[in-house]
């Protein structure tokens, strides 16, 4: 068996209460994210991967509401804490990073003075102790020239360094877990390559645990150990990212390969998923998925499908694989 | 200029004058967009144009269409030099020019009626008027996969899907030849994306139109495009077949880096991977010499002097690059 887990996500649901009706961004999410590995959550937009993101730090926006589940860290249920044991928790054990790091960072201070405050927020250290602190993290996040950029503004860096900053300033309390939401999103590919290597060794040399939230399967591939597919709220499809990616079961993370361009099939038609993304306002009955789905039965409309193992590591929610339920 | 190409730009550049602090009244610097850009676009061809963000390309595709006039340089439509026509007479060419931009949400009137953003090409350059014009803006809508019944909605009621096919539906209401897409599938997500795509192929084939695909996906650009050119700083840095460029043929060594970073899925495709050092420079102050030469593994004495021009390697393959152009020498 593997260790335990570190964070243990168990049927999450989050409701936001709007004017049109109550909306289900996310609807019974289960994962896991094991010490030491990057755990990839992937889907499109509106599947619930950011919120889930946000609840983790219990920062779910208003009128957002957490309604049921658990989220287990080191085996505490975080949904129970009080406010203030929270506090000591969000940045100081649990980091996050965003998609736009010009948005995270406080515009009117300095790089400097942001992450020694964060750190003495968190950690009882002396002014200086703080600022060395502060210099070897720039260092490992390959910031050139460490005690220049202490002095900078936000503005003076190009997003890539920015993104570099939030991520030092992130793990300076020695965070043992980073949720990253979409971190290189707003970067270019060349920039993109630089951030991803960098995430890559600092689960390497520092031990780090990442969620990386992303779209991009392409991202997911190349960094992640683990994945899991997400749809309307849930996880259709989770499993070692070899697996899910190269030996896909459900019949959306299928799609979402096939749609995506190959240089084999240049020239042809893109194989589209019909129909859109549906909308949390009104989900389909049963299976999400269901409208359209290629291999959809009767089941599927009335009966949301469970996740299934098939295999050791390879989890799949739907009812194709009913009959081989372990 | 040949029967066969639709476009021609000569030496385009486009400066963007801006102080470069508050009180600087006096003196003026120039971010430089593009900067000396030479492209032809042959008739029905898709050309992609790739390049990271501040690399000119959305620049180029605006300033194609006038929509942003240049600060030199000649756009040649068929045979007719349009950056010398007056504004009135541009009027008429635009017709035959249309753009589909990158933002479906911001690329309507939020309080027009589908019917009213496809009627005003319309009204501006046919004579359709009442029901002989809502029967065009249905066929618009049906040709590009929508429902005809559509026509007194809202933006905010449709998916970004819907929208973008809505933006290609307004984009054809004048029978176009030629077609700016700038980032068309950037907003959308990727079952949606490979729908539009899908359309665009078709509407091309159907209709004979010609496209300048501006993305910065490569494997979009690679499954759309005839054509690549690579932009870097207001420059094209490589122009190609698309073939050759993903078979192995890139010769530019910020294209081999471009390609070698973008993330992908299926790992025999997989390329060992070239981490280019810092960041793209502004373009107010570019480099001396080759403006990829800061960056570049391959720098050597000369290309931090003299810039490279684009010169040809054989086969409809160009390239901007010092190294390619004496190894090229050597070889003949």
């Amino acid at each position: 068996m593997m260790a335990a887990p570190l964070l243990s996500i168990d049927k999450l649901h989050v409701q936001f209460r709007t004017y049109a009706g109550v909306v289900h961004a996310v609807n019974g999410m289960s994962f896991d994210v094991r010490k030491g590995e990057i755990f990839g959550l992937v889907g499109e937009s509106g599947c619930g991967k950011s919120v889930t993101g946000l609840a983790i730090l219990r920062m779910v926006p208003h009128p957002g509401q957490i309604s049921a589940g658990s989220i287990l860290f080191h085996g505490e249920d975080l949904l129970l804490k009080s406010k203030s044991e929270m506090q000591a928790i969000r940045g100081g054990r649990i980091a996050m990073i965003f998609q736009d790091p010009s948005a995270s960072l406080n515009p009117v201070f300095t790089i400097g003075n942001q992450i020694t405050r964060v750190i003495r927020q968190h950690l009882p250290v002396s002014r200086d102790e703080a600022k060395e602190r502060a210099l070897s993290m720039f260092a490992a996040v390959g910031l050139p020239d460490p005690e220049n950029i202490f002095h900078t503004y936000p503005h003076e860096l190009s997003g890539g360094l920015q993104q570099r900053a939030m991520i030092a300033l992130a793990l300076s309390t020695g965070a043992e877990l980073l949720v990253a939401d979409e971190p290189t999103t707003a970067l270019d590919v060349t920039i993109q390559a630089q951030i991803l290597v960098l995430l890559a060794e600092l689960r390497d040399k520092q031990g780090v645990s990442i969620l990386l939230i992303t779209h991009n399967l392409g991202v997911v591939a190349e960094t992640c150990d683990r994945v899991g597919v997400a749809y309307a709220g849930s996880i259709v499809e989770m499993g070692d990212t070899e697996d899910v990616l190269y030996h896909m079961k459900h019949p959306y993370t299928h799609g979402l390969l096939a749609a995506l361009p190959h240089p084999s099939r240049r020239g042809q038609l893109l194989q589209a998923i019909e129909g859109n993304v549906p909308n949390g306002l009104a989900l389909p009955s049963g299976c999400p998925f269901h409208p359209r789905c290629e291999h959809v039965m009767d089941v599927c409309r009335e009966k949301k499908p469970e996740l299934v193992c098939l295999g050791a590591e390879h989890l799949v929610a739907c009812h194709l694989y009913d009959e081989q339920r372990s | 200029m040949s029967e066969t190409t639709l476009l021609e730009i000569r030496g385009l550049t486009k400066y963007f004058p801006f102080r470069p602090t508050f009180f600087s009244f006096r003196s003026k610097k120039y971010v430089r967009a593009l900067d000396g850009v030479d492209l032809s676009i042959q008739r029905q061809e898709t050309l992609g144009v790739v390049g990271e963000s501040g690399c000119g390309k959305t620049t180029l595709g605006r300033t194609i269409l006038q929509l942003i006039r240049p600060t030199s340089g000649h756009i040649i439509f068929e045979g007719v030099d349009i950056t010398a026509l007056s504004r009135r007479e541009l009027r008429n060419y635009r017709r035959h020019m249309q753009m589909v931009f990158q933002n479906p949400y911001s690329s309507f009137d939020p309080r027009a009626t589908v019917l009213q953003s496809l009627a005003e090409p319309l009204r501006t350059h046919t004579k359709l008027r009442d029901e002989a014009l809502i029967r065009r803006a249905q066929e618009l809508l049906e040709q590009t996969g929508m429902p005809g019944d559509i026509l007194f909605r809202y933006p905010h009621e449709f998916s970004g899907g819907q929208l973008q096919r809505i933006a290609v539906a307004r984009a054809l209401a004048l029978n176009p030849k030629f077609i700016v897409l700038d980032e068309p599938t950037s907003a959308l997500d990727v079952s949606v994306q490979a729908q539009i795509i899908n359309l665009l192929q078709v509407l091309q084939r159907d209709l004979k139109l010609t496209y300048l695909f501006i993305t910065h996906d490569l494997s979009v650009v690679q499954h759309i495009s005839d054509r690549i050119a690579v932009m870097y700083l207001g420059k094209v840095v490589e122009l190609s077949q698309t073939d050759t460029i993903f078979t192995g043929g890139v010769q530019h060594p910020y294209t081999r880096a471009l390609l070698s970073s973008a993330p992908i899925l299926d790992p025999e495709l997989r390329r060992e991977r070239i981490i280019l050092p810092g960041n793209v420079p502004d373009s107010a102050n570019p480099p001396t010499g080759c403006r990829f030469h800061p960056r570049c593994p391959l720098a050597q004495e000369i290309c931090t002097q003299i810039e490279p021009d684009l010169m040809t390697t054989g086969d409809g393959h160009w390239v901007a690059c010092h190294l390619v152009a004496s190894n090229h020498k050597e070889d003949n």
